[in-house]
Parts: structure tokens; C-alpha cells; sequence
């Protein structure tokens, strides 16, 4: 790849370039930051979908970055494939159309449940507001 | 602090023909949800839908206006 003088652009590049199905999210899958990264990833395990997630907390210039590649001005946003599939609200619609099992190319699981996963209430503010990176 | 009807009104200002619902999700003046009806949106994917009312807002998003949570329709 090469070098530019921006880093953060190369190193998000870098990252849709190897991952097929990538998160950029507050916090990680495991700890999310966000209520509504929170109900990402859990519409994407209720899927049993694999995906890669980028933390975008610690360093502002991720975000910015991000934002101004996708235009795309909010966190989470999902990629597959290199491209934006979009935030929460358009994940949660296509868990529940069946749109992003496809567009994943995974078979929903029988037990997953029809209407998108409330890992918090739906439009949920943040777990956590105070970003101590700013 | 925005309020439910001040995002109302910009979407529907911005957007001819729009019709906006608003509800503050907190009641901290910072977390909306907006379902935003436009004729326009028929012709847009649903990624540009919600670009088009991200848009209205500019750096607003993640300013004042910390979340905005979005349904669009066409009809």
C-alpha cells in the first residue's frame, strides 16, 4: 500500500480492504460503548454472522476519517464488502426484512428471533455518554 | 438545546413536501428520533434516504444533535 500522509485513512482502507463484513462501532462486540452499537452487533450474532469490528473511541480522528470516506455522518456503520450497508436504524430494518442475512450471505438461524435484537430499547442512548478521549 | 419541533421544522423546510414526527428519546434535548415521509425518497436507496436527512443537519450530527435515529419512507 502506499504511504500518504494520513494514516488513519490508510489504516481504515486497509481494514474494509481485509475484513468482508467490518463494524465500526463505540466500544468492542464485547463491551459496546453505545446503545446503538450495542444493537448492531447483536442483530449480526443473532445472525451468527463473523464480522470484524474497529473500535472507533480511541482516537477522534477515526470517526472523522471514517465519516468523511463514507459520508456518513453517525456510529455504527456496518460494511460488507467495502461498502456501507448503513447504521443501526438500516440494519435493524434489513435483520427484520431478512435483507441482511442475505446481503451477509448466511442462513438466518431457526431460532433467531423476527424482530431485530434489543440489546438496549430501540433508539437507546448511549451505556456510556462521556467519551474521555475528548 | 434543539427541541423535537426545531428538527421537525429543518427537515421539513429542507425536504419539499416532507412530513416529520420527532420525539426526543431521553428528554435530554440530544437524542431524537425522526420518521421522515418525502415523496422524493422513492427515488433514493435507503443508505441516500438517510443521507438526505443527515444532511439537513451538517455538523450538527454529533454536535448538538448527539443521536438521530432515522425511519424514512416514500409515501
Amino acid at each position: 500500500m502506499s504511504t500518504t500522509e494520513n494514516p488513519i485513512r490508510d489504516a481504515i482502507q486497509g481494514a474494509l480492504g481485509e475484513h468482508e463484513v467490518l463494524l465500526f462501532m463505540k466500544g468492542t462486540p464485547e463491551a459496546p460503548a453505545c446503545g446503538f452499537s450495542a444493537r448492531t452487533v447483536a442483530a449480526l450474532e443473532a445472525l451468527g454472522a463473523p464480522f470484524a469490528a474497529v473500535d472507533i473511541l480511541p482516537d477522534p480522528r477515526i470517526r472523522q476519517e471514517l465519516s468523511t470516506l463514507s459520508n456518513w455522518p453517525t456510529i455504527p456503520q456496518l460494511f460488507v464488502k467495502g461498502e456501507l450497508v448503513g447504521g443501526c436504524d438500516i440494519v435493524s430494518e434489513m435483520y427484520e426484512s431478512g435483507e441482511l442475512a442475505q446481503v451477509l450471505g448466511v442462513e438466518a438461524p431457526a431460532d433467531a428471533p423476527d424482530d431485530a435484537p434489543a440489546a438496549a430499547e430501540p433508539g437507546a442512548p448511549p451505556l456510556q455518554i462521556k467519551n474521555n478521549l475528548v | 438545546m434543539p427541541r423535537p419541533e426545531d428538527l421537525k421544522q429543518r427537515i421539513e423546510a429542507a425536504i419539499p413536501g416532507a412530513q416529520a414526527s420527532v420525539t426526543d428519546l431521553t428528554g435530554g434535548g440530544d437524542h431524537f428520533r425522526a420518521t421522515v415521509v418525502a415523496a422524493e425518497f422513492a427515488q433514493l436507496s435507503r443508505i441516500e434516504q438517510h443521507r438526505r436527512v443527515y444532511g439537513v443537519f451538517g455538523a450538527d450530527i454529533g454536535g448538538p444533535i448527539h443521536a438521530l435515529s432515522l425511519e424514512t419512507k416514500a409515501e
